[in-house]
């Protein structure tokens, strides 16, 4: 059964680092995301695994063999493509016994895994449809069908949602990590999406800029980001710049602009080290009040968006920082544009970065 | 009035449903009396000396076998073409090696030497004793006759075939076979299966292209037929013996099959489909190896050298030895046959200009019809396939066509115009496909965001079509300029007294013994090195226009 091992893999393409020293191992079985943004590397990676361009450095076993020089049609890999690939000049039944016929399996073999491929993604009645005469929808099931009939073991998967409507792409995200774990598959699925990593993903790494910053599952990167940008990019955060002012026995003191004192559970930083605080939207408790101690500040709320789920208020702290709070909108009370508000930072929700060397905001960029 | 009241009256004007229709409308007209309506009315002028032909039961065997020479060559050639101009873009297009970049821009050298200047090099090559015949020992390796003719034919056809198949490899979708990999398809397989037939419209049109190209070259296939004679060899002896009705049966056998078999590849060209179910695994692994790719490439290379590139410049030769000889001066004084070179030097520039400006102002609109259906879907597309016909009528037939109905019916006209008019007809449908393709490349959105804007029809056009069409409509025209520049197989037909630069080179080359002309080889040489010369100060041109395109 696949799994695969990625060793300090480096491509490069002219003068741009495409994959930087990159190391990873999926598991057998595993349903693993590759998160970033665009340009960021995956699916150079993905490409790597699959064979299609070859690594200037480092290593990739699949099973355990050490693949750098297999060309992709003896990997054994299933490889979905964005844009699905589908052979415009075969109807799907051609397309979905191609690999079969490759490979020269014989028609009786070859129409068996393809009936029970079609029959799995329900696509049994338009054996003779091409694929200009398909909906996205439809491509997307037959291009997965095409992957799973060539007997593949790993499945790739280059943002197979990506072109699909929201409504389609999300019953689609669940379909395609059931087949997969049906069919006891190994899965590595490109997105930039982090909702769709998120909610299909055993285990997720963020990339950037051609590197890995954090593996781990969805909960694991969700609650515990060891980087400010997977901090930023898996769901979303408030950041307060600030400086360590105080070591104590359990807890230390930032004081963010305005002189506010902000007590953290962490206690790794050095006295007079320059921080950021980041604390998630649905974390930050808005109440009406003042502050009375640390972790309570002071604020003006200046929008509100009712977003169906929650309300999200953006408040103007007494430092003239902005943050953002989210309230259940069916569950608690709403507040009103101008309403004095005190926001409360609790201690064990805030996460503590060092300060980038090159900023906060070009540590944050997507671009 | 200034620029900008110019600029608002045109608005104002284009704004009026009745001007838009009087455009089109003049541009159909001037396609239909200009273009396509007189080699139709000239072939039906003579309809009635055609059974001429029939009493004369040697004659009409010597026709016959012209016909079947010109369509046999033709046939073997574009073949030929496509057999090895397939490896050859594929390796420019796949390759690695920066090398590569080199082979691309050496594969148009054959496009844009002038055929004529191409068939002289060819068989000082492979008929003189100072060509390859010095490797073999022998005085004329390949005599003039059947066999040069098809190996020029192959010469100039080839780098048509390589651009447009090397065209086609770039915009293909290199998913496609990246899928057909990862599904286990050897290279080989996925090329077979799914490359081939996904580009199989753009090999279709490289193998009409070059038959096209077969069947209409004359002044090239003079110069190295020997006593060989294919169809546009025969209409030009009729022409000389004043024989008309033989040329005028010949003319339309030539078009009825040409168009029949470009009918028929049109009509059956998406219907054919390549036998691409059947696949065997093992065999086509082993063709896929690296060691039979090598091979592959190193015959096509071979094949590029030996065949094409060394044989079309070889006249480089002579023509640097007559430049250090008094030919040169004599070039340059116009003493002996020169004075009328360069006559006819400028002729044939002049009328390649003329035809050029007159083709840029008289195919626009015709494009824009094609390309925006401005006229409806039915219009468009009736347009599109009538002005595909001077492209597939032999240009020596379209000539004789041509020359039978303006002398008889304009014989008042002075002998230039037959011979712009012809030039007209042969270089139109090139540039009027060009810019069409030109024009369906923007986004119809463009147009649409301007006209949203407040921009009026004309103003669209100036601000957003054509700044984004300039440089295509400047390529097409430096391409139908050199291809009128090289045009002989119609200008022989229409004139008499009149001579083009390719047609006194043909004059130049001795025939049986002696030249109709009195110039040296050494003249000749140098005649085809300055056509080379310019030509390629033309391919400069080209280049920098397309590379400024690229960059744009």
């Amino acid at each position: 059964m696949p799994e695969v091992e990625i060793r300090n893999v480096t491509k490069r393409f002219g003068d741009i680092i495409a994959v930087d020293n990159v190391s990873l191992h999926v598991h057998d079985r595993e349903y693993f995301a590759l998160l970033g943004p665009s340009g960021c590397g995956k699916t150079t990676l993905l490409r790597l695994i699959a064979g299609l361009i070859k690594p200037d450095e480092g290593e990739i076993y699949i099973d355990g063999k050490l693949v750098n020089d297999v060309p992709p049609e003896d990997r054994g890999v299933g490889f979905v493509f964005q844009t699905f690939a589908l052979f415009p000049h075969m109807n799907v039944w051609d397309n979905v016994t191609y690999g079969p016929r490759v490979k020269g399996w014989g028609e009786e073999k070859a129409a068996r895994i393809a009936h029970e491929a079609l029959e799995m993604v329900l696509l049994h009645e338009r054996l003779d449809a091409y694929p200009n005469e398909l909906s996205g929808g439809m491509m997307q099931r037959v291009a997965v069908a095409r992957a799973l009939c060539a007997g593949a073991k790993l499945l790739l998967l280059d943002e197979p949602l990506g072109q699909l409507d929201a409504k389609v792409r999300n019953q689609l995200r669940y379909e395609i990590r059931r087949m997969a774990k049906d069919l006891g598959l190994t899965a590595i699925h490109v997105t930039h999406d982090q909702a769709e990593a998120m909610a299909i993903s055993d285990r997720i790494a963020v990339m950037r800029k051609g590197k890995i910053l954090q593996v781990g599952t969805p909960q694991e990167l969700y609650i515990k980001p060891k980087h400010i940008f997977v901090a930023n990019f898996i769901g979303e955060a408030n950041f307060l710049e600030g400086y360590v002012k105080e070591i104590k026995k359990n807890h230390s003191i930032v004081e963010i602009r305005g002189g506010i004192r902000i007590k953290i559970a962490d206690k790794t930083f050095k006295r007079g080290e320059r921080v950021v605080l980041a604390v998630r939207p649905e974390t930050t408790i808005i109440e009406i009040g003042k502050a009375r101690e640390n972790n309570y500040i002071n604020g003006k709320i200046e929008r509100l968006r009712f977003e169906g789920t929650n309300v999200r208020y953006e408040i103007r702290l007494e430092n003239e920082d902005e943050i953002v709070a989210i309230r259940p909108s069916m569950t608690e009370e709403w507040l009103d544009v101008g309403e004095k508000v005190v926001v409360h930072l609790p201690m064990n929700k805030i996460y503590v970065f060092p300060y980038p060397s090159k900023g906060l905001r070009e540590e944050l960029s997507v671009e | 009035m200034d620029k900008n009241e110019i600029y608002k009256t045109l608005d104002k004007l284009s704004s009026k449903k009745s001007i838009k229709y009087a455009v089109y409308l003049s541009s159909i007209v001037v396609f239909i009396a200009i273009i396509l309506l007189p080699p139709i009315i000239g072939i039906i002028l003579k309809w009635n000396l055609m059974g001429q032909i029939f009493e004369q039961p040697q004659l009409l065997d010597r026709a016959l076998n012209a016909v079947y020479a010109s369509f046999g060559v033709a046939f073997l050639v574009s073949t030929i073409d496509v057999l090895t101009g397939l490896p050859f873009a594929w390796l420019i297009t796949r390759g690695k090696y920066r090398i590569l970049g080199v082979l691309d821009t050496l594969a148009d050298m054959p496009f844009i030497v002038p055929t004529t200047a191409l068939g002289y090099s060819l068989m000082l090559f492979w008929s003189t004793p100072q060509g390859v015949s010095q490797l073999f020992n022998t005085e004329s390796l390949v005599s003039p006759g059947w066999l040069l003719v098809i190996l020029l034919h192959f010469v100039f056809s080839y780098p048509v075939v390589v651009r447009v198949l090397v065209g086609a490899l770039m915009d293909y979708r290199m998913e496609y076979e990246e899928a057909a990999r990862t599904l286990g398809a050897a290279p080989f397989t996925a090329d077979r299966t799914v490359t081939l037939p996904i580009i199989k419209s753009s090999i279709i049109a490289a193998f009409t292209l070059a038959f096209a190209r077969s069947i209409s070259e004359t002044g090239a296939t003079m110069m190295v037929a020997g006593t060989f004679e294919n169809g546009a060899i025969f209409i030009k002896n009729m022409k000389l013996q004043n024989n008309y009705g033989p040329m005028v049966f010949v003319s339309f056998v030539l078009i009825a099959i040409s168009a029949t078999i470009f009918a028929v590849i049109r009509i059956l060209g998406t219907k054919f489909k390549l036998p691409i179910r059947r696949v065997w695994p093992n065999a086509e692994r082993k063709l896929s190896s690296k060691g039979i790719a090598n091979f592959r490439n190193t015959i096509s290379i071979i094949i590029f050298f030996s065949l094409v590139i060394i044989p079309s410049i070889f006249v480089a030769f002579p023509a640097v030895s007559a430049v250090f000889t008094d030919t040169l001066m004599d070039a340059f004084a116009g003493r002996r046959v020169w004075a009328d070179f360069w006559q006819s030097i400028g002729l044939s520039y002049g009328v390649g200009a003329l035809a050029t400006v007159i083709n840029v102002i008289i195919g626009l609109p015709m494009a824009v019809l094609i390309a925006r259906k401005t006229l409806g879907r039915s219009t468009a597309n009736i347009f599109d396939i009538l002005t595909d016909i001077p492209i597939i009528i032999p240009s020596t037939a379209l000539g004789a066509s041509l020359s039978i109905f303006w002398k008889e019916s304009f014989a008042f006209l002075p002998e230039i115009w037959p011979l712009i008019f012809a030039h007209l007809a042969i270089t139109y449908p090139y540039y009027v496909k060009s810019m069409a393709a030109a024009i369906q490349r923007i986004s119809i959105e463009y147009e649409e965001a301007a006209r949203t804007l407040g921009a009026r029809p004309f103003t669209v056009f100036r601000t957003i079509i054509f700044p984004l069409t300039k440089y295509s409509l400047f390529a097409g025209a430096i391409m139908i300029f050199t291809r009128s520049v090289s045009e002989t197989g119609a200008t022989v037909a229409v004139v008499e007294q009149l001579r083009t630069a390719p047609v006194l080179l043909v004059k130049w080359i001795p025939k049986n013994g002696a030249p109709e002309l009195p110039a040296t080889s050494l003249d000749v040489a140098l005649g085809c090195g300055f056509l080379i010369v310019l030509s390629f100060v033309i391919l400069l041109i080209l280049r920098l226009v397309v590379g400024g395109e690229r960059k744009g």
